[in-house]
């Protein structure tokens, strides 16, 4: 060991691009598996998540315009450097889950080659889900997808990267732009994955991380006007009904929760990027 | 009116429509009685009593739904796919075969034109059962893993807009896919259902298959609220959408839903503008303007403001309103009493808040529910007639300069359900189209339905597909 003494890092919100505080002033701390006090981690507030909704929808319209490629070497280039910060995320997951090197790895491992699939995907959407119609009539009809726009996300509480993976990039492959409440008791490396997402290419706005408790924000981004859907998948036990009620004032798309914390290593499929897309359909006349 | 020229009515007879004095429900391949109070339902053309119709109570759903899920768990599950398409082969063949009944029986008791019912609503509602019948047996191939199963009962509330074709949409994929239905239809137009009924009876469709339970929303209710029933699909105001997106909150069931609009039609100062005025008049006052995805904001670009609305008001003056029945009708009667007085109580608003009303000189009937064709200019983003739903024959004309201001402005409501683009340049039309969230943008034309085309909003206009490939999504469970 050496006898240097460490630089530790502010835990801190990503908002838009940038790394505040929450407003509130309010921290709280986090622990590892066993207990032992890992960092104080910013307590998000209402006001957090509002601004964080604000953001999201101003970076909608670019980013859900950008072209698929485009938008796929994105998220191909945050895979790039989570690669980079995989010692950093081994870390943050064996303290904060309590696994073992090889397992912590292993999770990384997942998390970074999930990233990777979804990246794959963006250009791929339209072809897989879009349709030419074959109306009776003299007319062009075809169907693309296209995303459903400002998604809340309630992360996995347990699966603190892999699950969050698992959760948020099916949301930005679509052209969604995200706010997301991470794991209350784990967020340790959702604030590294915003680190990530800073150094990347991914626009400021375009992806918001909450730490604290999906409690206390999940209502408010469940009940705000300018959500267009909310993924319920880490909603503290209880609360789903309600978080669905309040859902449903502005006819919000709803991914409910699974009935436990789903196997985060399994074949995702496509339903995750499916249920956060519309289908538009345009209509043009044949003639000469 | 005034007219061009002197038409001699052209009444289609309706002695091909036999309306019994009163209706039970179809539960289980019977008419039985319902156990609560009747209601009537009345010609809005003539305000006479068509019929009395059984409200079904909570006991009469629950009845209902016991049925569908014995014929889903014993003989429609089960039935090899092949053949479930056979039936719905049959029914489009029967709705075929009386049409011209369907169609007049749809005009008495909706009050839209018997050109409407006759050329759009019968044709595409046996279409849909006809497109549906051939993937009852491709389901594999739907994109949605090699064997996706249905869900079970589908509770199914129509509106009153187009009663048949709604009871299509909805029936038609969820038979195909293998699911059973329980079906309200609108409080005010169950007549089409009810002879539907028979339809199911003419296939020989196996009892409690399809079961139609009429009333009034305390049915409704209870049809989305039965615990038994496994998926809800809903077509219907955003308000009523709201409540029952509350109501199965937290259940197992699947919802979907397709609710109000406000569409934006735009217009450029390059459209053809004649075309455009018939795209206009099609947008709006197509269905007296009962339509959820009615062109109902119209968007013209400044420069040519006042010939647009110069030569709309010409067209207008010679669309012809009145006897449903009459072949020569373009603009039928408004579907109720309650309708009329919301249409009423917005186009005054619309006057009280500043903007101008314009209406063709226009002779109504004495009886019945009627409203002219109605145009409202000077109207600002923040009129109540730019932003609620007003589902009657009221055109709000907005300006705008530049598309960027187009689009904002069409954007610029809570809706998101259909858009219309008018412009001779191919590469503005598919720029617009990709900016409007809307979920079916209809280029130089409007209002084009087709079972293959899938049909459903964006935003506050609701969620899920109905037609095409996609549609079938809301009726089955992915596989794997």
């Amino acid at each position: 060991m050496s006898d240097r003494l460490a630089v530790r890092k502010t835990y801190k919100l990503y908002v838009d691009g940038a790394f505040p505080r929450s407003e509130s002033g309010r921290t709280y701390e986090v622990h590892d598996a066993r207990g032992a006090f890992l960092a104080n981690a910013a307590l998000a507030s209402r006001k957090d998540a509002r601004d964080a909704v604000v953001a999201a929808r101003a970076a909608f319209g670019k980013w859900s315009r950008a072209t698929a490629y485009n938008r796929g070497q994105v998220l191909y280039r945050v895979a790039e450097v989570m690669e980079g910060r995989h010692a950093q995320f081994c870390e943050e997951v064996a303290a904060g889950e309590g696994l073992s090197a090889g397992r912590a790895r292993a999770v990384v491992d997942a998390a970074v080659d999930r990233w990777v699939w979804y990246a794959g995907w963006t250009d791929k959407l339209a072809a897989v889900l879009g349709s030419a119609n074959p109306v009776a009539g003299p007319f062009f009809d075809f169907s693309l997808p296209e995303p459903s726009g400002v998604v809340a996300v309630l992360a996995p509480q347990r699966s603190s990267l892999l699950g969050l993976v698992s959760v948020l990039a099916p949301v930005l492959a679509g052209g969604n732009t995200a706010v997301v409440v991470t794991s209350r008791e784990r967020p340790l490396p959702a604030v590294t994955l915003g680190e990530v997402l800073a150094t990347s290419d991914v626009p400021g706005g375009v992806v918001n991380l909450l730490t604290g408790d999906a409690g206390e924000i999940g209502p408010w981004l469940a009940e705000h006007d300018d959500v267009d859907a909310i993924d319920l998948t880490g909603a503290p036990a209880g609360r789903a009904l309600e978080l669905e009620r309040l859902a449903a004032g502005s006819i919000k798309r709803v991914l409910r929760p699974p009935a436990e914390e789903p196997d985060w290593t399994a074949d995702p499929g496509t339903g995750r990027m499916t249920r956060f897309l519309e289908t538009k359909t345009v209509w043009h006349p044949i003639g000469l | 009116m005034s007219q061009l020229f002197e038409y001699a009515p052209a009444p289609e007879s309706r002695s091909i429509v036999d309306v019994a004095p009163s209706y039970g429900l179809f539960v289980d391949g019977e008419f039985v009685d319902g156990s609560g109070e009747s209601m009537k339902t009345v010609n809005p053309a003539t305000e006479e009593v068509l019929s009395e119709i059984a409200v079904g109570t909570e006991a009469d759903v629950d009845r209902a739904v016991k049925a569908a899920r014995r014929a889903f768990t014993r003989v429609w599950g089960p039935m090899r796919p092949a053949d479930r398409g056979k039936y719905l082969f049959r029914i489009a063949r029967i709705l075929q075969e009386r049409a011209r009944e369907f169609a007049v029986l749809e005009s008495l008791d909706n009050g839209k034109p018997i050109r409407e019912s006759r050329d759009v609503d019968v044709p595409l509602a046996a279409a849909h059962f006809f497109y549906h019948a051939g993937w009852a047996d491709k389901l594999g191939h739907a994109g949605l893993g090699p064997d996706p199963r249905p869900h079970g009962v589908a509770g199914q509330v129509i509106p009153w807009n187009f009663p048949l074709l709604m009871l299509a949409w909805k029936v038609a994929p969820a038979l195909a896919t293998g699911n059973t239905v329980v079906l309200k239809p609108a409080e005010t137009t169950p007549l089409t259902a009810l002879l539907f009924a028979e339809v199911c009876r003419q296939a020989d469709l196996p009892p409690g298959v399809v079961n139609i339970v009429t009333g009034a929303g305390d049915t409704g209710r209870a049809v989305v609220e039965h615990e038994d029933v496994d998926k809800v699909a809903f077509t219907g105001s955003t308000e009523v959408g709201r409540s029952i997106a509350r109501a199965v909150a937290g259940t197992r069931k699947v919802l979907t839903l397709e609710l109000g609009g406000k569409a934006a039609n735009i217009v450029f100062d390059d459209a053809p503008i004649d075309q455009a005025v018939e795209g206009i008049v099609r947008g709006i006052f197509f269905n007296q303007g009962h339509v959820c995805c009615a062109g109902s904001r119209l968007l013209v670009q400044e420069s040519v403001h006042d010939e647009v609305i110069a030569s709309l008001q010409r067209r207008i003056g010679s669309l012809r309103v009145g006897d449903p029945l009459d072949k020569n009708t373009d603009i039928g009667a408004i579907n109720s009493a309650d309708q009329l007085a919301r249409i009423r109580e917005l186009s005054d608003i619309g006057e009280a808040e500043g903007a101008h009303r314009w209406q063709p000189a226009c002779e109504l009937p004495d009886r019945g529910f009627w409203f002219p064709p109605t145009v409202f200019t000077d109207v600002s983003p923040a009129h109540r007639i730019a932003r609620d739903e007003v589902f009657g024959p009221v055109l709000s004309v907005l300006t705008f300069r530049t598309p960027d201001e187009a689009v904002a402005k069409a954007n610029n409501t809570t809706y998101g359900l259909s858009a219309g683009i008018w412009t001779e340049k191919g590469s503005r039309i598919l720029a617009i189209a990709d900016r409007l969230r809307a979920g079916v943008v209809w280029a130089n034309t409007f209002n084009q339905f087709d079972p293959t085309s899938p049909f459903g909003g964006y935003k506050q206009s609701g969620y899920g597909r109905e037609g095409g490939r996609h549609g079938l999504a809301a009726y089955l469970k992915e596989s794997s």
